[in-house]
């Protein structure tokens, strides 16, 4: 305290730190108040510009991203669908395919089956009827054979055909009637 | 108190060493460095102008571009502008009305700041707003701001209600507490507003004045025990920068808030 008041006394006139100097005062508000022009003027509203543009930037951006990712899900159901559309068109053919393939296999079979009866039949039929010529024609060939022969024996000529053909006749029936009876009488013996 | 009581402790450590003057009041009364049409022109002055130089220069460089991404400047600035508008103008005002104030908040905000931090910048060394008088107008204006709010938002007796008489009290004992908040919410503010930021200016420059040429008075001595005491002082007076620097910060962002706290208390519907 006594410090104090030496120092007062040396320095002369003393100046209480309370008590504040006009002259300061005036300056103080002066530029604190240029301050504040230049602040409102030029900074706060930059800043707000800022600050709003970040704002929209950032909104738009989400904007945009949600509108891609809904346009690449939308694009994926249909391709996801045309994909289910497409497997069901080629199990469809192929189901197609199989039993136009089980019919074909099936009629050809029966053509075959038909073709196969077709050929067996006529087969059959050529035969008998080369078979029935055969035995015409043995027929007609023993008898005269057998006139020829049995005329040359007998002397006796057997052109008449009548009676030739009637002897003939009689002769194989002759001949069957003995050999049935020979068959008969070795079987008995 | 302090101001006073410290040069006593110190003159008493000094003994019998007359030369050494201790930091007191007037060693906040510097010289004018220059006279300028008979105004004369001391070094707070010249640095009270500067901090308008700093505060205009950096805040328009870094608002200047404006971009949707910052650059590191810009990305420095709107730190702080955020700081400010955010956590301050719309926590105490609210959404509706903010951003009115915000451009006062703000200067004042970096204002306070830059004079303060004199304090520590070397060279400079001297924290404006240890003179009272560069206070006084900001006070003022913080004062006429929320009164004019208050009026604004509920006319003038409106206000005088609004401000004295305390939201779910009655009867008798609003006689005594009508001229308690007058007192408080009207008429002290401003002082209280600039006392604190002075005194904490003020104080810290002694300390930091003290510790400074204490410890030299001390090591220039020949003593070897002031010797190592003069060592104490100056890491005592380190450790009280490092203090200083914190509150310099402090101080700025106090009376920043207040105002933006009374501002906003102006405007409010309701207690």
């Amino acid at each position: 305290m006594q410090s104090y008041i030496v120092l007062a006394a040396a320095e002369g006139e003393e100046h209480s730190p309370l008590v504040p100097i006009f002259s300061e005062i005036v300056l103080a508000l002066i530029v604190f108040a240029i301050v504040l022009f230049a602040v409102t003027k030029f900074v706060v509203p930059r800043f707000e510009q800022a600050y709003a543009e970040r704002t929209t930037a950032i909104e738009g951006g989400l904007a945009a991203a949600e509108t891609k990712q809904a346009e690449a899900d939308a694009k994926l159901a249909q391709l996801e669908a045309q994909l289910a559309d497409a497997r069901h068109e080629a199990s469809r053919i192929r189901e197609e395919a199989r039993e136009q393939g089980a019919a074909i296999i099936a009629e050809m079979r029966q053509q075959a089956q038909a073709d196969a009866t077709r050929i067996v039949e006529s087969g059959k039929a050529q035969i008998e009827a080369e078979r029935q010529q055969a035995v015409t024609a043995l027929r007609a060939e023993v008898g005269a054979l057998a006139t020829s022969l049995a005329g040359r024996v007998v002397g006796e000529s057997l052109e008449d055909d009548e009676r030739s053909s009637r002897v003939v006749d009689r002769f194989l029936a002759d001949l069957e009637t003995i050999e049935a009876s020979e068959a008969a009488g070795s079987r008995g013996v | 108190m302090s101001a006073t009581l410290i040069p006593a402790i110190i003159s008493a450590a000094e003994g019998g060493d007359g030369e050494f003057v201790p930091p007191g009041p007037s060693s906040f009364d510097l010289p004018p460095f220059a006279n300028l049409g008979g105004f004369e022109i001391t070094k707070p002055m010249g640095l009270v102008v500067l901090s308008a130089v700093i505060v205009i220069g950096f805040t328009v460089l870094a608002s200047r571009k404006a971009e949707v991404v910052p650059g590191r400047l810009q990305f420095a600035g709107e730190a702080v502008y955020g700081f400010v508008r955010n956590s301050m103008a719309r926590e105490s005002i609210g959404g509706e009305h903010f951003m009115k104030f915000v451009p006062y908040l703000f200067s004042l905000f970096l204002f306070i700041l830059v004079n303060n931090y004199y304090g520590i910048l070397p060279f400079l060394q001297f924290p404006s707003f240890s003179r009272i008088g560069f206070i006084v107008p900001l006070a003022i204006i913080t004062w006429l701001l929320y009164i004019g709010a208050g009026i604004y938002a509920h006319g003038p007796f409106g206000y005088l209600k609004h401000a004295t008489v305390p939201g779910g009290v009655s009867g008798p004992i609003l006689l005594l507490l009508v001229p308690l908040e007058f007192i408080s919410n009207i008429l002290v503010r401003p002082f209280t507003l600039t006392l604190r930021l002075f005194g904490n200016m003020f104080a810290g420059h002694l300390l930091l004045i003290l510790f400074a040429t204490g410890g030299a008075a001390l090591l220039t001595s020949g003593n070897i025990g002031y010797g190592v005491v003069g060592v104490l002082s100056f890491g005592l007076g380190i450790a009280v920068s490092f203090l200083e620097m914190l509150v310099m910060f402090l101080q700025a962002y106090v009376f920043t808030l207040l105002a933006s706290m009374y501002i906003g208390e102006a405007l409010a519907d309701e207690h």
